[in-house]
């Protein structure tokens, strides 16, 4: 067998890339195997780590294993009010108030530090935000305001702190950002400055349901003067441009040359210029999956993509090789050690069908409720039991199985396919994939270089 | 997050199936159609969407396409032609959706249904997807064959008459192609022998169990046997006895095409001759990146032939197959070459295996050699893609970033699995092109 490294990751989201990156670190060689693109390509490019904490009861230690009385089965999902939450301004300060078995609790804010590290490195200067512990207000598509520990530099001058009055602009026929409409809801919301929102025919015509990609690509190259003609569009949607302080635009604006796009607006609008996270396809999404790929290749990771994980061989308690589905044929990865990274429900890391929920590659337990009727709430945004479906780690990180004692010796989890956050309704998915991607890369390392 | 992921994907128990493409009712694609949750991550990654404003992309000839067509008298919309089975689409979907195997059949419907076969474009199309025809022809007077293909007024007729573009020049004929060059050099009992001789010097035992079938395909016959007499010389230097088996086109222009009768026929002889092989304990090796692709994927999606599972599981691009048999690495760390310096591209279809990283890896440990990617856009070519004369520009505009990247690297000699590829990258930047079985061979034989 001839596939053979120190440390082996599964799975190449943003919690693969970083237990790669620290795994590297420590001096191993490092391969890291991932079956698709990661949900970056959908995620927002915000990094997340502490933004709320849920207070209805669902942050309160329980295990999701455990009876829950059943929801009101008849009633239809989406209904009903949206979990309580208490907005959080300081993340280290607030972990002590999640539940027992959060991630965060079990590496501690010494791992969302390291994380919060590997990242700023990787990223080199494209994301803001590592200059204070405290959560950044950034302005989402929706029209509100979401607590953010890392944001991409062209999304800063946005910040919804900042008292600076502010135009919101999206363009005709992109159903996504509807700017009047998000304007209405941030002044509902209070911020300290004034919002107006305006919607604009872009200069390019393109088909109707033209990608985020066209937009960019017109503005990079400059196609048929779009950067001049954008600007003169929203003079021409608002004449009292100069009222405005900065105009924000949806996160398209440019992909290779976005800082020359809107460096140029700015000199055209007189105003500061900066990007609205949209949702997916995401272009921030995708040029921090870039960025994090970049910065891989420069720690000399191998990579290896396109076919999945899809069992193991152990002996002695001890994984020997993971084994990839190559078409039909499986092809054995050996290592020392290894990281579960496959993601959570939506990164396919946790499957589940209408009996159970299950990690597919290792079979590692995944504790859930009996009744499928209770693996959700009745509201869309209430306190689901499968939001916290996951792995169970032991302080080590590695995945428990029901006694608690680890599955395997030199195997750990890392991001969605761990149990025990909430990370959609606490804001902390990314995250939680930094701090626990650096402590199980990091500890790789330390294993397999000992 | 949407909260509905917890059903999870479709499960074949409590489906009806519902086959639209084709009418034997082997081909159910309904839970791949099911599965699109619409977040459009294929359509940003399809090379031909990025530059082509009019192709609706891969959501929309997948999963939409085939919704629409469930409804009696729908047509295949004619955007199919313009997909160039690239299948990144199929790499890039988070919920493996079978994007190209939709692309494939939606192709083959309409080619079947809706083309008219006096056309200019179909018989540009047949002629283009059947190359191995012509080239056989060709081979047989290569040199005449390469002055007369490349001469403007055969060329000025061929872009009016054909729509095949005269921007670039034909591929030349070798003079002696690999087949004959394997003839002349004893076949598979010379290769035999140097095996033997080969397990002897490294000191395996001599009676070791190592022989692989060699998947040559058209390219690496009659217009790169470099490529092929490289594979057989580095395969041999491990030990490995070759057999050439009889062969026809792998079917990927053929696909591409819509011609999928014609794969059919050219798949069934080449499972035929492979499957008996396999069974014999052979491993079938490819050098071609799109050959190995066929024969894995995209025979058993589309075909129903005896044997093709088999065939399936015991093909690997060739260097692969070296990496996980032997210990290349170690072979690799303890030889050097001329210094050298490469601009790399993977093309779609080693991309789609998870080998697009393969030959950088490698080769950063070749003492001599610097290797540079390129970058991972798509070289535009595809194939016959790239030689009809009303998408040569869209082919040339997808390759432009690669062409962009391949002038910064450091090399001026470029590297690719893929010949179209290599094509491509020829055309666009003047560079000589390289396969990695060359640069192997130049290192350990
Ligand atoms: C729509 C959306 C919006 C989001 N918005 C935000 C946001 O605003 N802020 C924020 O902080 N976070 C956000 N996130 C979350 C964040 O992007 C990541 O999804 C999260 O951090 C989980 O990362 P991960 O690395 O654990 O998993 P994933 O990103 O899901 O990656 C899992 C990886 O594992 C691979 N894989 C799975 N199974 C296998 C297998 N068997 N073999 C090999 N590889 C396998 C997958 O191909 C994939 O590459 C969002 C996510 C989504 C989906
Ligand atoms: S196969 Fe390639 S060209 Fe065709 S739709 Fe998919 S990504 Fe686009
Ligand atoms: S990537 Fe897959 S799920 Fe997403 S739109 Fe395309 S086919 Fe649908």
């Amino acid at each position: 067998m001839a596939i053979r490294e120190d440390v082996l990751v599964v799975g190449g989201g943003i919690a693969g890339a970083t237990a790669a990156l620290a795994a590297a670190e420590s001096g191993a060689t490092v391969r890291l195997l991932s079956h698709k693109k990661s949900t970056l390509r959908q995620a927002s490019g915000l990094i997340d780590v502490l933004g709320a904490i849920p207070r209805d009861g669902s942050s309160d230690g329980a295990d999701p294993a455990g009876d829950r009385s059943p929801g009101d089965r008849t009633e239809p999902a989406g209904g009903g009010s949206t979990g309580e939450s208490e907005l959080v301004a300081d993340p280290f300060e607030a972990i002590g108030r999640l539940p027992e078995a959060h991630p965060y609790r079990v590496v501690g804010g010494g791992a969302i530090r390291d994380g919060l590290e590997l990242f700023d490195d990787a990223v080199g200067g494209a994301y803001e935000g590592a200059h204070t512990d405290r959560n950044a207000l950034v302005i989402t598509h929706g029209g509100t305001v979401k607590p953010t520990a890392r944001y991409p530099e062209s999304v800063a001058p946005g910040l919804a702190s900042a008292e600076r009055d502010t135009l919101l602009v999206g363009f005709a026929g992109l159903t996504d950002f509807d700017a009047p409409a998000a304007a209405a809801h941030l002044d509902a919301a209070g911020v300290p400055f004034a919002v107006d929102g305006a919607t604009v025919e872009f200069p390019v015509r393109f088909r109707d349901d033209a990608l985020t990609t066209r937009f960019a690509k017109a503005l990079d190259t400059d196609e048929s003067n779009a950067r001049r003609r954008l600007a003169d569009a929203v003079r021409d949607a608002d004449a009292d441009l100069d009222g405005y302080d900065r105009v924000g635009f949806p996160a398209m604006l440019g992909d290779d040359e976005g800082e020359a796009v809107r460096t140029d607006l700015e000199d055209r609008l007189g105003a500061s210029v900066f990007q609205i996270p949209t949702g997916p396809p995401s272009l921030l999404g995708t040029q921090l999956e870039d960025l994090l790929f970049d910065a891989l290749d420069a720690a000399g990771v191998r990579l290896a993509s396109g076919n999945p994980a899809v069992g193991y061989e152990a002996s002695d308690g001890r994984i020997d090789s993971v084994l990839v589905d190559r078409r039909g044929r499986e092809v054995p990865y050996a290592a020392e050690e290894f990281v579960l990274a496959t993601g959570g429900l939506v990164g396919k890391g946790i499957d589940s069908d209408r009996e159970s929920v299950t990690e597919p590659v290792f079979g590692c337990h995944v504790p859930h409720p009996e009744d499928r009727y209770d693996w959700s709430e009745p509201e869309a945004f209430g306190g689901h039991a499968f939001a916290r479906f996951g792995v169970v780690p032991d302080d080590d990180l590695r995945p428990a199985g029901e006694s608690g004692e680890p599955e395997f010796e030199n195997l750990r989890a890392a991001g969605g396919v761990l149990g025990g956050a909430d990370t959609a309704r606490e804001k902390s998915a990314a995250g939680v994939s930094l701090a626990t991607g650096a402590y199980a890369g990091r500890r790789a390392g330390e294993e397999a270089t000992r | 997050m949407d909260p509905s992921a917890t059903d999870g994907p479709a499960t074949g128990s409590d489906l009806e199936p519902v086959s639209v493409f084709g009418d034997d009712g082997t081909m159910d694609l309904r839970p791949g159609a099911d599965n699109c949750y619409k977040c459009s991550v294929c359509d940003t990654t399809c090379p031909v969407a990025e530059v082509d404003d009019d192709f609706p992309g891969p959501k929309f000839q997948g999963p939409e396409q085939w919704r629409l067509k469930r409804k009696e008298g729908s047509e295949i919309d004619d955007s199919i032609m313009s997909c160039s089975n690239c299948m990144r689409c199929d790499d890039a979907c988070p919920s493996s959706v079978p994007l190209s195997q939709m692309h494939n059949t939606a192709r083959g419907e309409y080619v079947d249904e809706q083309m008219d076969k006096l056309s200019v474009e179909y018989v540009r199309n047949r002629i283009l997807a059947n190359y191995r025809t012509s080239a056989w022809f060709a081979s047989k007077v290569p040199r005449l064959a390469n002055f007369a293909m490349n001469f403007g007024p055969t060329r000025w007729v061929m872009e009016k008459a054909m729509g095949i573009t005269s921007e670039r020049d034909f591929p030349a004929f070798a003079t002696q192609t690999f087949r004959e060059w394997w003839r002349n050099r004893g076949g598979a009992d010379a290769s035999r022998r140097n095996a033997r001789e080969a397990r002897e010097r490294r000191g395996d035992p001599v009676d070791a169990d190592k022989k692989v079938a060699y998947f040559h395909g058209c390219y690496s016959n009659y217009n790169t046997p470099e490529v092929a007499k490289a594979l057989v010389r580095v395969f041999e230097s491990f030990g490995y006895e070759i057999v050439a088996p009889e062969q026809r086109c792998s079917g990927t222009p053929m696909f591409a095409n819509g011609m999928l009768a014609d794969a059919e026929r050219a798949a069934e002889v080449n499972v035929a001759s492979f499957a008996d092989l396999v069974e014999e304990g052979y491993d079938a090796v490819a050098s071609c990146t799109s050959c190995s692709m066929a024969l894995r994927q995209e025979y058993p999606e589309l075909f129903d032939i005896e044997g093709i599972e088999d065939v399936a599981e015991n093909t690997f691009e060739a260097l692969e197959y070296l990496r996980i048999k032997e210990d290349l690495e170690g072979a690799i760390a303890d030889a050097s070459v001329e210094e050298q310096a490469f601009a790399y591209h993977a093309p779609c279809h080693a991309r789609n295996q998870g080998l697009d990283r393969q030959a950088l890896e490698l080769f950063r440990e070749l003492d001599g050699v610097a290797m540079e990617d390129v970058g991972d856009s798509c070289s535009g070519i595809s194939g016959t893609y790239g030689w009809k004369e009303e998408k040569y520009e869209t082919s040339m505009k997808i390759g432009e970033d690669m062409f962009e990247h391949m002038h910064d690297a450091a090399g001026d000699v470029g590297m690719t699995e893929c010949p179209t590829c290599a094509m491509q990258m020829e055309h666009g930047t003047g560079y000589e092109i390289k396969h990695p079985l060359q640069l192997l061979e130049e290192a350990l034989c």
